[in-house]
């Protein structure tokens, strides 16, 4: 896959030239393109985006337009799609994330921006979104064989709750199945020592290495 | 309460009267923001709900019952013996009034979060993508109709107002018939209610405030603000929408800030008008490293930012910005405002290595984290006070305070020692 067109289009999507990105995929859903080549070059796209964040020259603001023209694009190609799933070809990436702010916490910023992060480095992410029980942490563990937990929490309340949350794992049995990790807010090494997770994050990239160190590359 | 009272403490008040201690303490202050060595470092005692964890009420008997609270206060205030310390009350005893007006961008204790659960700010879209032209238009407009009308039940029914600077003569004198309306009447009914309890609260919280002045107790916040960014990202476009808007609406977001940064001055100014302090709470949300690069900061954070601080500080206000996480790469840019008239609050950003960057600018407040606070030890805390103290407090203008104020959940004696860490080092 490689045509002038496809090229212009991946840049347009990493410069964050918005209109003029869902103008070309506009124009080459009208010429015929194959929709799946349409995805390819998002995700190619979002491999930019990824590098621009990780690199410093893009920040939050950038990821969340990023995360929209996504949408956007893949609400257009989707009528043209079968049943071939991003979420299938992620299957052999040797791990599901799953991903949550804990309970009592309603903040969701930053577990969006790992989410989105996660899932455009190929990850299979499950998000059980804000104020999550660790029952529902287990829960969600047990029916889909999850090896990375992700701890959200902007409060200092979230502190304990992420500290329950990983010994309600550790209680039902599922701790050494597991890598835990936390991040948000005023999370640090000292709360990661106190919660008993595996390793904590400043930011979205780091979840993203850590899933790397522990999964492996992701597709 | 557990017995943890701290005989540095009550050694460093002995045999001073109410108004000698508030004399030196308000001047200890004032020294520090004026850049000028000081006798110790003062000590800032700012939080939400620590005074009720440390008089072992709820978070939500804290919001509602006004005199438990006002006693949860002054426990922590006779404790700890801060130089300045803000008046709680009035951003934390409003379950009521919350209640009344039906507020919607809040949960709080018993409402939406558990009842020791803090109160929690919902980052929704209340502005709608294409509502700036209505904003720039005419705000007050906006606000009364449109805005309003989406952040608390009361005012729901203003939405059904008629354009008020369309109305003349007889379209004048029809006026009255909308607000004759029964949803009208409804919302106008709950208004006066949450209006009265406002007040109610507010007078037990001054004559709690003129009290404590009494005991030598001096207010640190004589009013807030916010950045002109944070206004749109937090109260108006919500997060996502204003992040999308630095791409798709650029130029009317900027045009929005830089009028809105007028009306917050005009507004602060006029509201902190009777209040016995001069510096004005500014806590910034979006601004941060990690958030938004140098360059969209320098263009669409601190210009409107500096346009408040400036006008802040032309009223001879002194505007106490807590520059929330890690802001070290903005130092420089942040230095450029007059000497000696701010209050520079970090949280994560390093009091000591900010110190070197704006020690001959401003005052440096903060921070002994909330990690620490809530799972150190007593030696930590002190351990890490002396830092802050010998580091950032040397040749003075310099405040110590938690990261954010005290964490909800610090631990007694952590709080203690930071306390009476002031007492123990010299700067």
């Amino acid at each position: 896959m490689s045509n002038e067109k496809h090229d212009k289009l991946i840049n347009l999507i990493a410069d964050m030239e918005e209109d003029e990105a869902l103008e070309l995929t506009q124009e080459l859903i009208d010429e015929g393109a194959d929709p799946t080549d349409i995805l390819e070059i998002c995700r190619a796209a979002m491999d930019i985006v990824g590098q621009r964040f990780e690199d410093n020259e893009y920040f939050v603001p950038e990821l969340i337009l990023a995360g929209e023209m996504l949408d956007q694009m893949s609400e257009m190609v989707k009528p043209l799609i079968s049943d071939t799933t991003d979420e299938e070809d992620k299957e052999d990436t040797g791990g599901t994330v799953l991903i949550g702010t804990v309970h009592g916490d309603l903040h969701d910023i930053g577990k969006n921006i790992v989410t989105f992060m996660l899932d455009v480095n190929g990850f299979k992410v499950i998000d059980l979104g804000v104020d999550v029980s660790p029952q529902a942490f287990i829960d969600a563990i047990k029916e889909n064989s999850i090896t990375v937990v992700g701890l959200s929490g902007f409060l200092t309340l979230a502190f304990d709750s992420m500290k329950e949350t990983v010994e309600a794992i550790t209680e039902a049995g599922l701790r050494d199945d597991v890598k835990i990790m936390i991040g948000g807010g005023q999370v640090d090494e000292q709360i990661r020592g106190y919660t008993g997770a595996d390793s904590f994050g400043l930011n979205a990239m780091s979840a993203v290495n850590q899933c790397k160190e522990w999964l492996g590359e992701a597709a | 309460m557990p017995d943890i009272t701290s005989e540095i403490i009550s050694d460093s008040i002995s045999g001073k009267s109410g108004t000698e201690l508030y004399a030196e303490r308000e001047q200890r202050v004032q020294d520090a923001m004026d850049l000028k060595e000081t006798d110790r470092v003062p000590l800032s005692l700012f939080s939400h709900f620590w005074p009720a964890t440390l008089a072992g009420i709820t978070f939500e008997q804290a919001m509602y019952d006004y005199d438990a609270f006002n006693d949860a206060m002054r426990q922590t205030l006779e404790l700890l013996q801060p130089d300045m310390y803000a008046l709680n009350q009035t951003y934390i005893s409003v379950g009521p009034t919350l209640e009344l007006m039906e507020f919607k961008q809040l949960e709080w204790p018993g409402h939406g979060t558990d009842p020791n659960v803090s109160f929690q700010f919902l980052d929704r879209e209340y502005m709608k993508k294409n509502e700036y032209d209505d904003y720039l238009a005419d705000p007050t407009n906006f606000f009364l109709r449109q805005y309003m009308p989406r952040v608390a039940g009361a005012f729901e029914p203003f939405a059904k107002l008629p354009y008020l600077p369309a109305q003349y003569y007889f379209k004048m004198i029809r006026v009255p018939t909308a607000f004759a309306d029964d949803d009208m009447i409804e919302g106008l009914e709950k208004i006066l209610a949450a209006g009265k309890e406002m007040r109610k609260m507010m007078k037990g919280a001054l004559a709690f405030a003129k009290d404590m002045a009494e005991e030598g107790f001096v207010q640190s916040i004589g009013g807030s603000a916010a950045a002109p960014f944070d206004n749109f990202a937090d109260y108006l476009r919500g997060s996502k929408g204003a992040m999308l808007d630095m791409f798709r609406n650029k130029d009317k977001l900027l045009e929005c800030m830089d009028r809105v940064a007028d009306a917050i001055v005009k507004d602060t100014i006029v509201a902190s008008k009777h209040n016995p302090s001069r510096q004005i709470f500014i806590p910034l949300h979006w601004g941060l490293d990690n958030f938004m690069s140098p360059e969209q900061f320098e263009l669409f954070f601190w210009p409107p930012l500096r346009k408040v601080l400036m006008g802040l500080i032309e009223a001879d206000l002194i505007p106490c910005v807590l520059w929330e996480g890690d802001c070290t790469s903005r130092l420089e840019t942040i230095a450029d405002i007059p000497k000696g008239k701010a209050v520079y609050w970090f949280e994560q950003t390093d009091p000591v290595h900010a110190k070197e960057v704006l020690g001959d600018i401003t005052c440096i407040r903060g921070n002994v984290s909330s990690s620490m606070l809530i799972t150190g030890t007593p030696d930590d805390v002190d351990a890490e006070c002396k830092r802050l103290i010998k580091g950032a407090g040397k040749g003075g203008g310099f405040i110590l305070d938690g990261a954010i104020g005290l964490p909800d959940e610090a631990k007694v004696e952590n709080v203690v020692a930071m306390a009476q860490s002031v007492h123990k080092y010299a700067n």
